[in-house]
């Protein structure tokens, strides 16, 4: 059998295929919130150096990664709608970066609540909250110059150019714990080093983080069916999706 | 391929030349602002000099930014930008012409007032000398990055303040360095590692920023 990779880049087909994949996504971010939230309470153990505050990474760190990571992603979308000039692509890419800017904003909101009893100040200019804030101001630079743009096709491939401008400042957000030894402490989780954690906390940080990943997903692909449906409003099968019964 | 960017770089520079008041006004906008800060936080010396590398590299910036609108839009009005897009050498090459120009009429002039300015917050000669490399090596930067967003905004309504948003973020390094470099110079340290990287952030802007304008240029003009 061949498959046929474009059949989904069609708005067409991809509206009801993203409407099935939804509540799959919605369900798989609900059980994987709700076993994180359990496992990062009443699971892992108190720290000894930070109490109970510490608590607060298990939202924070993934939804750091998530900010972060969503940017790379939604680059690529723009980057693939310039190359192929596919519209689904551009939609995906705008449907992400709302998602994108929530999860920026949540870090930084969850970062001052960790930082106030821990460091003893709401924020502190160190390179990694720096730049976590100008990822926001990417964010919304995109946000911004897409809803400035009046022509959809025309904004989604200014918009796509801004936002791969833009993912050169993501490997210095990553990086400039590295550049710039300041106070933020070090990456806790890396790939080469043995964890320095708990194994429980790392386990609840890492359910937290897939069930941001299933959430993002999920609201992504319903803010892709709204973006399609508003843009192919003239299309004949929109129309006749409206006249079906529900 | 060199006559060309000559022909585009001196009609630009001509251009800004017929007429000076913009050209001054940039200047003045740097020099005010710069003044505005001794207002602001008070006339303490060392307060001053400590707060002078950072004072001097956002004025640079904000006058930089402030005559980008000045890149494409009216060469857009007057249709003379899709002429531009026409001729049979690359966009790329056009752009680069525009961005030098650019940085000759708003960035150097920027960059010789600016021992003045770091005279009036008593800055010490090592650190000046500093100051006028970095300056040297950012300004160009910041007319490259800020050509990329000019070109998005091109015909965009609210596009001045739109530039903002889009261009100030991308600032960000050239201002931690530049600033960075003429700190540290204050403080009797090695500026060249920061200088280094300035000019680093040079090279790879210039060789990738006019082509992201280019993109950004042919996606206005459609």
């Amino acid at each position: 059998m061949k498959l046929n990779w474009f059949k989904y880049a069609s708005p067409v087909t991809f509206y009801p295929l993203a409407g099935k994949l939804i509540p799959g996504f919605a369900l798989a971010a609900a059980i994987l919130t709700v076993a994180g939230l359990y496992i990062s309470f009443f699971v892992a153990p108190t720290d000894f150096q930070q109490g109970e505050s510490y608590r607060i990474i298990f939202i924070h760190v993934p939804a750091a990664w998530m900010s972060m990571f969503i940017y790379i992603v939604m680059a690529g979308w723009a980057a693939a709608g310039l190359i192929f000039n596919t519209r689904l692509s551009s939609m995906m890419a705008s449907a992400l970066a709302p998602t994108g800017a929530l999860f920026t904003f949540i870090a930084l909101w969850t970062g001052a609540l960790w930082g106030k009893p821990t460091w003893g100040a709401w924020w502190v200019w160190d390179a990694r909250l720096t730049s976590e804030l100008i990822l926001l101001f990417l964010y919304m630079g995109f946000l911004a110059l897409h809803a400035a743009i009046d022509d959809p096709r025309r904004a989604d491939r200014a918009s796509a150019v801004l936002a791969l401008v833009g993912v050169v400042n993501v490997p210095i957000i990553y990086f400039s714990v590295k550049w710039w030894n300041t106070l933020h402490q070090g990456a806790s989780v890396s790939m080469t080093m043995a964890p320095k954690m708990a194994a429980t906390m790392l386990l609840g940080m890492l359910v937290m983080a897939l069930a941001c990943w299933m959430y993002s997903i999920a609201a992504a692909l319903a803010r892709v069916r709204c973006i399609i449906l508003e843009r192919e409003q003239q299309a004949e099968w929109v129309a006749n999706l409206a006249k079906e019964p529900t | 391929m060199m006559q060309t960017l000559r022909y585009v770089v001196s009609r630009d520079v001509l251009l800004a030349m017929r007429r000076r008041a913009d050209v001054a006004t940039t200047l003045f906008f740097f020099v005010i602002v710069a003044s505005l800060f001794p207002l602001g936080v008070g006339p303490e010396p060392k307060l001053l000099r400590a707060m002078a590398p950072g004072i001097l590299w956002v004025a640079a910036l904000l006058a930089s930014m402030l005559s980008l609108g000045r890149l494409f839009a009216e060469d857009y009005a007057d249709g003379s930008l899709e002429q531009l897009a026409l001729v049979p050498e690359p966009l790329a090459l056009m752009v680069i012409g525009k961005v030098m120009a650019h940085w000759l009429v708003s960035g150097l002039p920027l960059v010789l007032i600016s021992p003045v300015i770091a005279l009036q917050f008593d800055l010490p000669a090592e650190a000046i000398v500093t100051l006028l490399l970095a300056l040297l090596l950012g300004t160009p930067l910041l007319s490259l990055i800020g050509a990329i967003g000019a070109a998005l905004t091109v015909g965009v309504r609210g596009g001045g303040v739109l530039i903002s948003l889009l261009v100030l973020p991308l600032y960000v390094p050239v201002l931690i360095f530049g600033a960075g470099a003429v700190d540290a110079s204050a403080m009797g340290m090695d500026a060249s590692g920061h200088l280094s990287i300035l000019g680093a952030l040079l090279l790879l802007g210039m060789v990738l920023a006019p082509w992201a304008t280019a993109a950004a240029l042919r996606i206005s003009l459609e």
